[in-house]
C-alpha cells in the first residue's frame, strides 16, 4: 500500500539556476496526483527530488524537507533505501536491452538479493498483469529481450519493473509522451487501476491526461507551484488567474 | 485508514536497511584502484628523476643542446662514454626525424583506410578489413623489426633509395653516403606501418561519431561523395583526427625494438634521411646493458626521463582531442 508525501519548503538548483522555489505540498496516499505546467517549469525536477534522483547530477543541490510515509528522505536515510521504496518510470522507456523480459521485471528484486525462485515467478506474472502486458508477452518471457518490444510495450515493461519491488510510491515523469495514442490510453488505464494500491505522482504535458487519471493536480510555473487542488477544481474553477490562462491555452 | 499491512516483498526490502556502508566501501575501493595507477606513474617518474641526477648535475640543459669536438678527429661529436661527455642531441634529432617522417607517410594512408571503411566499404568487407587493420597493432614490434631487416631494408637498398637519390638528391635530404639501406628513412617506413592501425582506427571512430544527418545535409546540397566526406565528415571529425595522429606520434616517439634494428645506431646528426642515426629509445636499448660508468648509466636514464615526459604530454594532448570529439562536443572552430 502507498504512503503519503509531505513536502516542506523544497528548493532545488541546477548550478546557479534556481529551478524549484519554496514548494509546499501534501500528496495523499493511494491517489494519483498530476503535475502540469509548461516545459522548464520545474515539475520534472520536483518528482526527481522525491526519490533523490535530482542529486545524481553533480551540479544539483536541494534544500527543504520531503517526508515519504514516516521517513524524512533527506535526513533519515540514504538514496539507495529511498529508491527501494519509491519506484520511477521515465519519459523514454528504458528497459535493459541485454536482459529478457523476465529478467527486466525481476531486476529490482534480484539486485536486492531476493532469489526465491517460485515467488519470483509469481511476482513477475503479477507485475506484468498489473501493467497489462502479461497477455502480450507471456509466451516469450525468457526468450525475448526487453528491447525487442514496441515502444508502448517497453514502457509497460518499465512500469512492471517498477511495480515488482512493491513500491510505496510510483513516480512517473511524462510516461506517455514518447508513445502513440493507443499505447498512451493503455498507460492511462493502467494508472487508473493502480492508484488504489500505490501513491502515484505523474508529470504530464497533456492536460486531458491529468484530468482523466488524477484526483489532484498541481500547476507549476517558473519553478513555483501556483496552485494545488482537486483536479476537478483546477480544470473547472481555478483560483489563480495564471492557472486559468494555462488550462485554457492562453499561454505556455 | 488502518496502518498499511506490508507485503512479503516490502518486508524483505525494508529489512535490508539503508545500505549506507555499501556505497562507502565501494567508493573507497574504487578510489584505491584509481590511486594505484597514479602511484605507479609517480614512482616511475621519481625513479627516473632520482637516477638521472648525476648526469643532470654534470651537464644541465647542455645535455640536450651541446655539440662537442672529438679530440682525436676534430669532428663534431656528441656522445662519448670513453671520454666521458654526453649530449642527447643526436638522439632527440633521430627520434624527431624518424617520427615526423613516419607521420608524413602514415597519415594519408590511415585516413584513406578510415574513409574507405566508414564511407564506402560494402558491409560484408567492413568487419574483416577493420579487424585486419587492427591486427597490425597486435603484432609484436620485434616481428616488424625482423621483417624490416630481412625484407624492407634490402628493398630500400636495391630499389627505393637509388631512385630517391637520383630524383630527389638535389634537395640534400637524400645522398648516397650510406649504402646499407638502414637509417632514418628505413625506421620511418617501419614506424609508419606500425602507427597506421592506431591512427586509422581512431579516425574511424571519430568519423563514425559524426551524425548521419550531417552527411545528408551536405549530400542534399548536391555534393559528390568526396565533397560530402570532406565537408560533412572530415570537417566535423578533424579535431579527433588530429588527436589520433598525435596519439600515433606518441607511439612512434617511444617505439624501440623495430627502430633499433634498422636505424643504424650511430650517435650522429645528418641532413640526409638515408644516413644512419639513433633515437632516444634505441640508444637506451643498445647501451643500457653495456653502461659501465655511473655517468653513462645516468645519462641514459636522463634520456629515458625526457622521453617519458614528452610521450606523456603528447598522449595527453591526443586523448583530450579525441575525447572532445567522441563526447559530442562540437568539432567546429569558433
Amino acid at each position: 500500500m502507498g504512503v503519503g508525501i509531505e513536502v516542506t519548503n523544497l528548493n532545488a538548483w541546477y548550478g546557479t539556476n534556481h529551478t524549484l522555489q519554496d514548494i509546499n505540498l501534501n500528496i495523499p496516499a493511494n491517489h494519483a496526483t498530476a503535475l502540469i505546467g509548461p516545459s522548464g517549469c520545474g515539475k520534472s525536477t520536483f518528482v526527481r527530488c522525491l526519490n533523490r534522483m535530482h542529486e545524481t547530477n553533480p551540479i544539483a543541490r536541494v534544500t527543504g524537507t520531503v517526508r515519504i510515509g514516516d521517513l524524512d528522505i533527506y535526513n533519515d536515510t540514504t538514496p539507495v533505501e529511498i529508491r527501494r521504496r519509491v519506484g520511477m518510470v521515465f519519459q523514454r522507456p528504458n528497459p535493459f536491452p541485454t536482459m529478457s523480459i523476465y529478467d527486466n521485471v525481476s531486476a529490482g528484486l534480484k539486485l536486492n538479493g531476493y532469489s526465491h525462485r517460485q515467488s519470483l515467478d509469481e511476482v513477475v506474472e503479477k507485475s506484468l498483469k498489473n501493467s497489462a502486458l502479461w497477455d502480450e508477452v507471456k509466451d516469450d518471457l525468457k526468450k525475448k529481450s526487453g528491447a525487442s518490444l514496441s515502444g508502448g510495450q517497453q514502457q509497460r515493461l518499465c512500469i512492471a519493473r517498477a511495480l515488482a519491488v512493491d513500491p510505496e510510491v510510483l513516480l512517473m515523469d511524462e510516461p506517455a509522451s514518447a508513445l502513440d495514442p493507443v499505447s498512451t490510453s493503455k498507460i492511462e488505464d493502467l494508472i487508473f487501476q493502480l492508484k488504489s494500491q500505490y501513491t502515484i505522482v505523474i508529470v504530464t504535458h497533456n492536460m486531458q491526461q491529468a484530468a482523466r487519471v488524477a484526483e489532484n493536480t498541481g500547476f507549476f510555473l517558473n519553478g513555483r507551484m501556483v496552485e494545488f487542488d482537486s483536479t476537478h477544481k483546477i480544470f473547472t474553477n481555478p483560483s489563480d488567474k495564471r492557472t486559468e490562462d494555462y488550462i485554457t491555452g492562453r499561454f505556455g | 485508514m488502518p496502518p498499511p499491512e506490508h507485503s512479503a516483498i516490502r518486508r524483505f526490502l525494508l529489512a535490508r536497511g539503508n545500505s549506507a556502508i555499501a556505497d562507502r566501501v565501494f567508493r573507497a575501493l574504487m578510489i584505491l584502484c584509481a590511486l594505484s595507477i597514479f602511484g605507479i606513474v609517480v614512482l616511475i617518474a621519481w625513479q627516473l628523476i632520482e637516477r638521472s641526477q648525476l648526469s643532470w648535475q654534470a651537464f644541465g640543459f647542455n645535455f640536450f643542446w651541446k655539440t662537442y669536438i672529438d679530440p682525436t678527429t676534430g669532428l663534431p661529436s656528441y656522445w662519448d662514454p670513453v671520454n666521458g661527455y654526453f649530449s642527447a642531441l643526436p638522439f632527440v634529432y633521430g627520434t624527431l626525424v624518424s617520427s615526423l617522417l613516419s607521420l608524413l607517410l602514415a597519415v594519408p594512408l590511415a585516413i584513406g583506410v578510415a574513409i574507405f571503411l566508414t564511407e564506402m566499404c560494402p558491409g560484408l568487407l567492413r568487419a574483416p578489413l577493420a579487424f585486419l587493420t587492427e591486427l597490425l597493432a597486435a603484432i609484436p614490434s620485434i616481428i616488424y623489426g625482423l621483417w624490416a631487416v630481412f625484407v624492407l631494408v634490402p628493398l630500400l637498398r636495391h630499389y627505393v633509395n637509388p631512385f630517391l637519390i637520383k630524383s630527389l638528391g638535389w634537395t640534400g635530404f637524400f645522398d648516397d653516403s650510406n649504402p646499407t639501406g638502414l637509417g632514418f628513412f628505413a625506421s620511418a617506413v617501419i614506424l609508419a606501418i606500425m602507427i597506421l592501425p592506431i591512427i586509422s582506427s581512431l579516425t574511424r571512430e571519430v568519423m563514425t561519431a559524426v551524425p548521419h544527418s550531417q552527411r545528408e545535409a551536405v549530400l542534399a546540397l548536391g555534393a559528390t561523395r568526396w565533397e560530402m566526406i570532406r565537408m560533412g565528415v572530415l570537417r566535423n571529425a578533424r579535431v579527433g583526427i588530429v588527436g589520433g595522429v598525435i596519439l600515433g606520434l606518441g607511439r612512434a616517439l617511444g617505439e624501440t625494438m623495430a627502430v633499433t634494428m634498422v636505424i643504424g645506431n650511430t650517435p650522429e646528426i645528418h641532413r640526409s634521411l638515408l644516413a644512419n642515426g639513433a633515437s632516444m629509445a634505441s640508444v637506451i636499448a643498445n647501451e643500457f646493458t653495456e653502461a659501465v660508468t655511473d655517468m653513462h648509466l645516468s645519462a641514459l636514464i636522463e634520456i629515458g626521463l625526457a622521453l617519458f615526459i614528452v610521450t606523456i604530454i603528447v598522449n595527453a594532448i591526443a586523448r583530450l582531442l579525441v575525447w572532445a570529439v567522441t563526447r559530442g562536443a562540437p568539432a567546429t572552430q569558433r
